[in-house]
């Protein structure tokens, strides 16, 4: 009991997002025991996710399952759905990130074959997404060479949690003023530990790296 | 908006502990490197607590700055934000504190 009004303090002493760990803990045993890699995909709204898994879905011979997350409309599934894969649409509504009891729940629904490889296409966000964990085995953050090189100094966090960053769209160089050295030194200044990959996800540069660096 | 689901997930643990007791006040640490704004957490505390046991309760909220640990020169120095550069030059740096969200304590009559 306090002192002062004689109230009682409760010691509490837990995580904030202790359930959220709780279950992405549950999650990334799930994809343990069924050797199920999954990769946690995040990006700003337009950087080419979706592009970008569309050709991964069709060029890397191996099965594919994806869960997306957007906050509106069953649109970017329909685009996965065209290509054979199993998908699963999560929208968040008022959210604008994904949690481990959302990808619990599609999971429920996908039933990713054992063996696959599970993309989660988080909510196009460079902000909420890096607090959540939602029990993957990497985190691969997008950059496109329209948004600027100075992405990584100005939303630190996600990319501080990155164990890959794509540069996208590289086609596009020639038309934009982007340097990708002054990217690399604002990456490496955030996180050291990460690699910058640039790639062109329609024109198709550098996506063998890609497919090696998931297989 | 991560500041709504933290405040819910605050507001779950508490209202579970509280076993129908009128929670007056709860105390939270949040780390200088988390993303996460003080005045967005309060706000988002007060929707989240409404027409529950901790409605109206008082959200106080412990500030931790960063710091970091430099790998090359074994210096410990303050970090404000998430670049990651001993004063030294050296860019080996552990981030020692400030990424914390942790559920401390509250008060219930």
């Amino acid at each position: 009991m306090c002192g002062t009004c004689g109230c009682h303090v409760i010691k509490i002493e837990q995580k904030i997002l202790a359930i959220n760990d709780e279950t992405a803990d549950i999650n990334r045993t799930h994809f343990v025991d069924n050797d199920i890699l999954t990769i946690n995909l995040m990006s700003s709204p337009g950087s080419g996710k979706t592009t970008l898994l569309e050709r991964t879905i069709r060029e890397i011979g191996r099965p594919v399952a994806v869960v997306e997350g957007d906050q509106e409309t069953p649109l970017d599934a329909e685009r996965i759905r065209r290509t054979g894969c199993p998908v699963v649409q999560i929208n968040t509504g008022a959210g604008c990130h994904l949690e481990a009891g959302m990808l619990a729940g599609a999971l429920d629904d996908l039933k990713p074959a054992p063996g696959s490889l599970l993309f989660v296409e988080n909510v196009g966000n460079l902000i909420c997404p890096s607090l959540f964990d939602l029990g993957e085995k990497y985190r691969v953050v997008i950059l496109s060479v329209t948004e600027g090189a100075d992405k990584p100094l100005k939303y630190p966090h996600v990319f501080a949690i990155a164990d890959l960053v794509l540069l996208n769209k590289v086609d596009l160089l020639p038309y934009v003023d982007f340097d990708p050295l002054e990217c690399r030194r604002h990456l490496a200044a955030v996180n050291p530990r990460a690699d910058l990959l640039p790639i062109s996800a329609t024109r198709g540069d550098n996506l063998a790296d890609w497919y090696d660096w998931l297989n | 908006m991560h500041e709504l689901a933290l405040a819910t997930s605050i507001a779950g643990a508490v209202c579970e502990r509280a076993a129908g007791r009128p929670v007056r006040r709860v105390t939270v640490r949040v780390g200088a490197l988390t993303a996460v704004v003080p005045e967005a957490m309060r706000f988002c505390f007060g929707l989240a607590v409404e027409g529950t046991v901790a409605e109206g309760a008082g959200l106080v909220i412990e500030h931790l700055p960063g710091t970091g640990h430099c790998r090359s020169c074994g210096d410990d120095f303050p970090l404000p934000d998430l670049i990651l550069l001993c004063p030294c030059g050296s860019a080996d740096v552990a981030v020692t504190s400030g990424r914390e969200l942790q559920l401390v304590s509250m008060e219930v009559d």
